[in-house]
């Protein structure tokens, strides 16, 4: 029974986060001066010279239609409720007219989802194991190497390490191409390998910074938990070290790893944007950065509104699975 | 201080004289009078590093050393600013909310759990793009730190709880101290050591951010910032070209000014936990 309660409270939440996280960016831009039908109709005049007013009138209306902005504040937002967040329609994006923007966002979303759930898992797993070598047996050298290296990548943000990499095995090596050149996929061997190799470079640039960060944060919670009196004890009574480190070390620092994942969630997505971007990888991130540069408005509306309800969900999940993994927790 | 170098951890000292470093690069090299570097064509362009320009001239005339000081000044004041905002105000929230508590505090942390969820990047995206070409640097740090309050709220809450069961806090509410003498003497002196590993973390992340929205082209054109510089020499084609002392020197600066802020704060905070004997 604790357990539906803990459930139906986590569902509350869970909606309440989408919820004021889509107010909050739909508001925002109703907030600046800024029209965007105006700036479009702008543009279209210095390009093609100055329209007929009735015709002016119409595609006001027209765009104003489009880009969700007829009727008052209230019956606008309802509306993008209703349409955006339920159905997930945003209207016709701007960049490729009349294409929905939902159907460009599917197209490019499973990269991104790809590129950052392989690469958050291995680094999740690598560098945990890493973190727990290093923080069980801290006096070694080799544990003080392994954490100096993570301590020296970590902070580097996510698109200089991207640039770096770029710079040493695409310029210079030249083993990668310079950007991601992703064949169209009818699903032959050249579209998997051209995936693969224009993968690498962007994958190991998340890697790299993912294992650093559980690699820092496993060693200290791993060192602190083999100081404890139980691991003691442990080795009075005599247990190997390698069962010492799995049964009681590892076990009890692994939870608060879990939790952790969830709340990386975020910051991986941020990362994966900005390492998609600078290897134009074909993913949310380079699509975000194209609506931006056209003034794709509805592009960018869905794909962050696409982006709060996924983190969000992974976060859920994660928090679901944890009563199971901790037998200790009682669904407070 | 003697006491304190023998006892800091290597990694707090490291961090701490790559952080004064570059302090004093941004605060104290940056205003020995030199000729304002950002001017296209005044000078001759594509010129190797001489004595003259220390790392040489871009490809469209502008000095690159004078340019970087001016970078790191520029980086390092929008941290501050987005890191003071954010501390104060996530300090602020988290203390009302772990005081208080009740229906405030849940309807405090729901927002506050909202801010931490959201991916920030794409909604400082939207954010700077609809403010595009008239942007500012402290517009820009305004809407940085609408992200950078909601972490350390959460844990100055949780920290809050905590003292509020500690046993001198007791002692003092029964001694006949209000809730506000209470929390100004005797938790903000707690809070406060939390605060400033908390800001020098929040530092760091502001210039992170700032120089992702300048990879994107969406930080203000003329603000000399160390992501604009990296973002102008990639436009450039400086890669391409191998100006190597184009495109490296903001890259190597971000890189040990990043690896220096983080060695200081988890050196500070080793250090601080030693201190309290645990």
């Amino acid at each position: 029974m604790k357990f539906w309660k803990y459930l139906s409270l986590r569902l509350v939440t869970w909606a309440l986060t989408i919820l004021i996280g889509v107010t909050f960016v739909f508001f925002i831009p109703r907030m600046f001066p800024s029209d965007p039908v105006e700036a479009m109709i702008g543009q279209m005049q210095a390009r093609s010279g100055q329209m007929d007013p009735a015709a002016k009138e119409a595609l006001r209306t027209s765009l104003r239609v489009q880009f969700g902005l007829e009727g008052s504040l209230i019956s606008q937002y309802l509306t993008f409720l209703w349409k955006g967040l339920l159905h997930f329609d945003f209207g016709p994006s701007l960049m490729s007219y009349p294409t929905p923007c939902t159907e460009i966002i599917a197209r490019n979303l499973p990269y991104t989802v790809g590129l950052s759930m392989i690469t958050t898992i291995f680094a999740w797993l690598i560098g945990n194991f890493i973190g727990l070598l290093a923080g069980f047996r801290k006096n070694k050298t080799s544990s003080k190497i392994l954490e100096a290296i993570a301590i020296f990548i970590y902070p580097i943000p996510y698109f200089i390490l991207a640039l770096v990499l770029q710079i040493i095995f695409a310029y210079i090596l030249g083993w990668f191409p310079l950007q991601a050149t992703i064949q169209y996929n009818n699903g032959t061997m050249a579209f998997v390998t051209s995936l693969l190799r224009s993968s690498v470079l962007p994958a190991l640039s998340i890697l790299l910074l993912g294992t650093g960060w559980w690699i820092i944060s496993m060693k200290s919670l791993s060192s602190t938990t083999s100081e404890e009196d139980f691991v003691l004890y442990a080795r009075y009574r005599g247990l190997s070290e390698g069962r010492i480190g799995y049964q009681y070390v590892f076990r009890n620092s692994i939870l608060t790893q879990i939790t952790a994942l969830a709340m990386s969630l975020g910051g991986v997505f941020n990362g994966s944007i900005m390492t998609e971007i600078i290897f134009g990888y074909p993913g949310v991130g380079t699509l975000i950065q194209g609506a931006i540069l056209q003034s794709d408005y509805n592009m960018i509306l869905g794909c962050i509104t696409i982006s709060i309800v996924a983190i969000a969900t992974c976060t859920l999940i994660a928090d679901l699975i944890y009563p199971f993994i901790d037998p200790r927790i009682r669904y407070s | 201080m003697k006491k304190f170098w023998k006892n800091a951890p290597l990694r707090l000292k490291l961090g701490l004289i790559i952080t004064i470093f570059f302090l004093i690069l941004g605060f104290v090299v940056y205003f020995i009078p030199h000729a304002d570097p950002f001017p296209n064509n005044i000078r001759f362009k594509n010129l190797p590093p001489s004595s003259e320009h220390f790392f040489g001239t871009t490809s469209q005339g502008q000095d690159i050393f004078w340019l970087l000081i001016e970078a790191i000044h520029n980086s390092l004041t929008i941290g501050f600013i987005v890191a003071l905002i954010g501390t104060v105000v996530g300090v602020m929230v988290g203390l009302i909310s772990g005081f208080v508590g009740g229906a405030l505090d849940r309807i405090l942390m729901l927002i506050t759990d909202t801010f931490v969820v959201i991916p920030s990047l794409p909604v400082l995206i939207m954010m700077t793009s609809l403010m595009k070409g008239s942007s500012t640097v402290l517009l820009l740090a305004l809407v940085l730190a609408v992200f950078a309050w909601a972490w350390p709220s959460r844990q100055i809450r949780s920290m809050a709880l905590t003292m509020k069961e500690r046993d001198f806090i007791h002692t003092a509410w029964f001694s006949g101290e209000g809730t506000i003498q209470t929390v100004v003497t005797e938790i903000l002196p707690f809070a406060l050591t939390w605060s400033l590993s908390n800001f020098m973390n929040a530092t760091l992340n502001a210039i992170a951010s700032e120089s992702g929205l300048a990879v994107l082209g969406l930080s203000p054109g003329n603000l000399v910032s160390l992501g604009n510089m990296i973002q102008w020499a990639r436009n450039y084609n400086a890669i391409m070209m191998g100006r190597w002392n184009w495109i490296l020197p903001p890259i190597l600066a971000t890189i040990i000014l990043f690896v220096g802020l983080f060695m200081l704060i988890t050196g500070y905070n080793d250090y601080m936990s030693m201190k309290r004997g645990r």
